[in-house]
């Protein structure tokens, strides 16, 4: 078998000020992928390296990590791909605080998810209504937002969310939009309110790489852009409703 | 904790002059610059009568408001740029936003005086 070198970024708040690179030999064929390969220094070479993962699928979005600078699924990414490299670097997943080794502190993410109320608002329907069908281009407009699995790879790939950590980022507000375009879903207003403030859709500069390191191939970017749109349009009716107002009064 | 109130940012009037400025610049400009100042001066259009309809359009309501356009939308849009690039170098100036957009509609008003005035 053939062996590959992993420079590992380890952290341990108790002991260390920042993260140390620390170098693992691991065998590895063409099957094995890079979640494998930690698996197998925790099992073998170092017991105590945190990282996370479940599924070993690309369905949990648990094992999120830097891969030589590119934030990766470990279970999505095979050492064959990176054969004749001198080493692969592995670092916890980019702007986030990091817990220890590869592990990061997502509440962030979590409280955006929340804030965004991604789930269907104002649907007065009962069971005995029967199902809410939806016709095929319906369900096409939202339906490559769904594919989300909340891995946070568009985070750590937003240089916006690295300049200021209190902006909503892209995976929160993809949600949210899948929600807005679904035609069950009457909290579209509920959402703006947070898309339209200071840490909404108006911190993202359309740098794209959001998409591109996307495991699920959703698209993040579209989905800010499009509800910058939104939000324009929101910003005008509401200067024209002042003016409303105004006339009424 | 994430602001969940209803705070709006004036950014969408910025975004829109700047996507308004980013369209008139990546279309009309460089039609407008390569006749007026390349296939015009360079002969490769026979430019004596067309010069001629041209003064004529610059003068008009419909030409001034071309003009009009062809500086302002282009301006915001850069001066947007130069405010996000400042930005995205970390440089977090007092007063950076009000430079960038007050520089840009001081000069719309230059503009738009020396528009209504020729």
């Amino acid at each position: 078998m053939k062996t590959i070198k992993l420079a590992i970024a380890r952290y341990n708040p108790e002991q260390d000020d920042k993260p140390h690179l620390e170098n693992f030999h691991v065998p590895y064929d063409n099957q094995t992928s890079l979640l494998d390969a930690l698996a197998h220094i925790k099992d073998v070479l170092a017991p105590d390296l945190a990282y996370r993962s479940s599924c070993r699928m690309a369905i949990c979005g648990s094992c999120g990590m830097m891969v030589d600078g590119i934030p990766r699924l470990a279970c999505k990414t095979f050492l064959r791909d990176y054969a004749g490299a001198a080493k692969v670097t592995l670092e916890a997943l980019g702007n986030f605080p990091i817990e220890r080794d590869l592990v990061v502190d997502l509440t962030h993410f979590l409280e955006c998810i929340e804030a965004l109320k991604p789930y269907l608002i104002g649907n007065e329907r009962k069971p005995e209504d029967g199902p809410n069908r939806q016709t095929p281009e319906q369900i096409a407009k939202y339906h490559q937002f769904t594919h989300c699995i909340n891995c946070g790879l568009c985070y750590a790939a937003c240089p916006q969310f690295g300049l200021n950590p209190a902006f909503t980022g892209p995976g929160a507000i993809s949600l949210a939009y899948r929600y807005n375009l679904d035609s069950r879903d009457n909290g579209k207003n509920e959402r703006m309110q947070t898309m339209n403030g200071p840490e909404g859709v108006w911190n993202c500069t359309f740098v794209g790489l959001c998409s591109e390191v996307c495991p699920k191939h959703v698209d993040p970017a579209a989905a800010i852009q499009q509800c910058k749109v939104e939000s324009a349009l929101d910003f005008a009716r509401s200067v024209i409703n002042c003016q409303k107002e105004k006339e009424v009064r | 904790m994430t602001n969940t109130t209803n705070n709006r940012v004036d950014e969408p009037v910025y975004w829109v002059l700047f996507g308004a400025g980013g369209m008139w610049s990546a279309i009309f400009a460089p039609a407008a610059i390569l006749i007026v100042c390349f296939l015009i001066p360079l002969g490769v259009i026979d430019g004596a009568d067309l010069f001629t309809g041209l003064t004529r359009f610059a003068g008009s309501f419909l030409g001034r408001i071309f003009i009009l356009l062809m500086i302002v939308l282009p301006l915001w849009c850069g001066m947007h740029r130069i405010h996000h690039c400042l930005h995205d170098m970390k440089a977090r100036w007092p007063g950076l936003k009000g430079l960038c957009y007050g520089l840009a509609a001081a000069l719309s008003l230059v503009a738009l005086f020396l528009v209504c005035t020729f």
